[in-house]
């Protein structure tokens, strides 16, 4: 038996397989839409992932680390490590800012022997936003530690060792300036993220802290100047008291977090109600800490996205349905004929159908196709999962079908007199 | 069916569908979960790690001076300036003196009185003596007087009298005497310490130094023990360095170290630690330590600069290492992906010791020679299709 619709297709392949490419476009749209809203989902849960921690301890009474600030006293971590349950308890800083890398020769030749081959002056194209985490060094596998390295290594010493995710860009080998130091990259990443979609760099702990907690140089010497006019500070005959406040002034030992790591069996809740009763701080376990990213950090972002990936959705099903139904109503004078050769009505359907079904396919492959080839080249995390692609081809594929039966009942009701002209 | 009429269409229709079918199956197998993930392999050697400590301190000198007065006063001069070498006595400043010079001209002047004292009072025993000699003899001879009935019993008492005055009249001019000369004792005494306190208002070098800082200049007061100027002895400057007490028990007086000053970093200087504090960082929770220059830089290095200082602990015995980068953590084990014919296989093991470079000692659950995933693309899970690449593509270059 001929196929009509093979027929049909082959009489104006070129509109049939273009359309289907249009088509396509618009569901590759729609397919990175959702992947813009997975991948903004994906940024909240990946950054709870690679911090390593079942339980974060934070400023009591705050939704730190990520949603609020939170500053806790360095040396609260040993009473935590203490309490029963409880393998391991690790500080960590979080600090957004600039950082940028340094021109080789301004820098000291780095330990790696990867040389950064850069011409001089992209430096300041290169600087990236990042989120600075401070680490404790040493422990690989230690909650706060990046969890996997595409190159290089993890951190060693105690001072000026970096570990960046690869879309910041820095190269292994390179220097960064992150406040007044420079930070060797030692090792790269991927998928250390903040909640915001900025890449990462982790530094060990006690730079981090000097960072996040130390003004520049011109505002301490402001701040020294400013100390030393205040006759309460600089007394006459008690020069020493100057000196005690100056360096109580610049001294840090506050991080923003601690990560607790359980023991394996530990009952997080109750770990959790002992640090609040006995520590005195706010403990948040990983479905709560989940539940701050998602319900507030990013929660109005990812439903602006989620609206419009909705409306998108609406208005790519309609436009298809569209699409099909003056693609049939166009043929609707060869339909006649067909119906005046005595074409069962079953056969006309089937080609209709068919045809409806083939543009979904070609669409769907042509929009998967392209969402997967651009995805890599936004700026952001785009996660296309398998399983959206999926409803999105079932979604095609009803929306052909409807679309189809609105065509078919058109096409049925033709009169064969048109054929002639009538 | 005649197949050559549409074949013409069908074969531009499939040339244009099957290249999107291939693209798309192309795409599916390399981007999705069905993807092999890229992987750099690496091998467990057998090789000694030298684990090695890696510390941050400030340049500071060994002994520091603080000169200046005992007592309130103001600074009448300072002769050095910051910079300047010294040698051990050499005057650095003054205070001012106030009324000293003038007491000290006062106490001559006692000095002189007092002595002038003593000589009249030597003059007035010499007096004393005439008068007793003479009256002693007076005596004798009215004694003979009286014998011989020339001299009344009278006049030979007053003699008699008059004698024991003279005596008497000596004993006094001899306690005079005694008194003027502890006077001048005393007034001469006075006067050293007036001169004394006048040599303590000069300021000097106690050692061979360098001068660091001027705090005061001529004219301003200080309190006592205001340091007028501050001098280190530049031939004994060290590191106080603060090593991560994490790993740092191995660390003994004695060890080489290399120091790389911050105003320098492109050279290293070697040095020793020189002493372990005994006192641990309580707060910080680093172990503090002195180390010593070698030899010392010229010119000097800072006082205060940053240093950062490496001390590589004794090499330990050959065993099987890994870099850090092959270590995870999974299911809260710490361990690594061995690669085998049926793909990667999660093997958890001991770690032992770790050197600054990322090698890490494997105690148990590896063997030399084992092929080991180092880096991969994305995390690992057992059954994942694994593609072994030299660098994980994508990285920056």
């Amino acid at each position: 038996m001929i196929s009509l619709a093979g027929r049909d297709i082959l009489h104006a392949w070129g509109k049939f397989v273009f359309t289907g490419v249009g088509l396509g476009l618009l569901i590759g749209v729609t397919l990175s839409m959702a992947g813009i809203y997975r991948g903004m989902v994906d940024d909240a849960e990946v950054l709870l992932d690679n911090s390593g921690a079942d339980l974060w301890a934070v400023q009591k009474d705050t939704l730190g680390p990520y949603a609020e600030p939170s500053t806790l006293a360095d040396d609260l971590y040993r009473g935590i490590l203490t309490l029963p349950g409880v393998a391991r308890a690790a500080n960590v800083t979080y600090l957004t800012m600039q950082v940028r890398p340094v021109a080789p020769n301004q820098a000291a030749p780095n330990q790696t022997g990867v040389q950064a081959g850069s011409p001089a002056g992209d430096e300041a194209a290169r600087e990236r936003r990042a989120m600075i985490v401070g680490v404790v060094p040493g422990g690989f596998g230690e909650p706060g530690q990046p969890p996997f390295l595409v190159a290089g290594r993890h951190l060693t010493r105690g001072h000026y060792e970096a570990v960046a995710d690869v879309t910041t860009g820095f190269r292994l080998g390179e220097q960064v300036r992150i406040r007044r130091n420079l930070y060797t990259i030692v090792g790269l990443t991927r998928r250390a993220v903040s909640s915001g979609g900025d890449p990462m760099v982790y530094i060990p702990l006690k730079d981090a802290q000097e960072a996040q907690f130390l003004k520049d140089n011109d505002a301490i010497i402001a701040q020294r100047r400013r100390t030393a006019a205040n006759p309460v500070f600089n007394r006459p005959g008690q020069p020493e008291v100057l000196d005690a406040v100056l360096s109580a002034q610049t001294q840090s030992s506050s991080v923003n977090a601690i990560l607790v790591r359980l023991e394996p069996g530990a009952n997080a809740d109750e770990v959790a109600a002992d640090i609040r009763r006995w520590k005195h701080l706010t403990v948040y376990t990983r479905a709560e800490m989940n539940e701050i990213l998602q319900a507030k950090l990013i929660a109005t972002s990812a439903r602006q996205i989620f609206m419009f990936l909705v409306i998108l959705s609406v208005v790519s099903a309609a436009i298809v349905a569209f699409i099909i139904y003056t693609l049939t109503l166009g043929k609707i004078r060869e339909i006649a004929v067909l119906k005046l050769i005595g074409t069962r009505n079953r056969t006309i359907a089937g080609m209709i159908l068919q045809q409806a079904l083939g543009l979904g396919v070609i669409g769907f492959v042509v929009g998967k196709t392209v969402a997967t080839l651009w995805a890599p080249i936004f700026p952001k995390y785009v996660l296309l999962l398998p399983g959206d692609a999926a409803r999105g081809f079932l979604v095609v594929v009803i929306i052909c079908v409807l679309a189809s039966l609105v065509a078919i009942r058109a096409a049925l009701r033709v009169d064969p007199a048109e054929a002639i002209g009538g | 069916m005649n197949l050559p009429k549409p074949s013409r269409r069908v074969v531009v229709l499939l040339a244009v569908l099957v290249p999107l079918i291939g693209a798309f199956l192309w795409l599916a197998l390399t981007s999705g979960p069905l993807a092999a993930v890229p992987v750099t392999l690496t091998t467990v050697e057998m090789r000694p790690v030298t684990p090695t400590l890696f510390g941050v301190g400030t340049v500071e000198a060994r002994y520091t001076y603080r000169i200046g007065p005992t007592f309130a006063g103001r600074v009448r001069r300072v002769e050095v300036q910051v910079g300047d070498r010294v040698e051990a006595g050499q005057l650095l400043g003054e205070m001012d003196p106030v009324d000293l010079d003038d007491r000290v001209a006062a106490a001559d002047a006692a000095l002189h009185g007092a002595e002038s004292g003593v000589v009249a009072a030597r003059a007035q025993v010499g007096d004393a003596q005439a008068r007793r000699d003479f009256a002693g003899a007076q005596v004798a001879r009215y004694e003979q007087l009286l014998l011989s009935r020339t001299a009344s019993e009278d006049t030979a008492e007053a003699k008699r009298q008059e004698a024991q005055v003279a005596e008497a009249g000596l004993a006094l001019a001899v306690a005079n005497l005694e008194s003027a000369e502890q006077d001048l004792v005393r007034v001469r005494a006075e006067r050293e310490a007036l001169v004394q306190q006048r040599a303590n208002l000069r300021l000097i070098a106690p050692v061979d130094a360098l001068v660091v800082s001027r705090d005061a200049e001529p004219g301003s007061t200080v309190v006592a023990g205001q340091s007028v100027v501050e001098v280190i002895d530049p031939s004994r400057l060290w590191i106080d360095v603060r090593f991560d007490q994490l790993g740092a028990g191995a660390l003994r007086a004695d060890l080489g170290a290399r120091i790389a000053l911050r105003s320098l970093p492109l050279d290293t200087l070697p040095g020793e630690v020189l002493r372990i504090e005994p006192r641990a960082d309580a707060v910080t929770e680093e172990f503090r330590a002195k180390i010593a220059f070698s030899t010392l830089p010229e010119p000097l290095p800072r006082l205060g600069e940053l240093a950062e200082v490496t001390v590589a602990l004794e090499p330990l015995e050959p065993a099987p290492a890994l870099p850090n980068a092959a270590l995870q953590r999974r299911d809260g084990q710490l361990g690594v992906w061995v690669l085998d014919d049926a793909g990667p296989r999660f093997v958890a093991v001991e770690t032992g010791a770790r050197d600054l470079e990322g090698w890490v000692q494997i105690r148990d659950g590896l063997a030399s020679g084992d092929r080991v995933i180092l880096h991969s693309r994305v995390p690992l899970r057992p059954g994942r299709r694994i593609e072994i690449v030299e660098q994980i593509p994508g990285l920056p270059r």
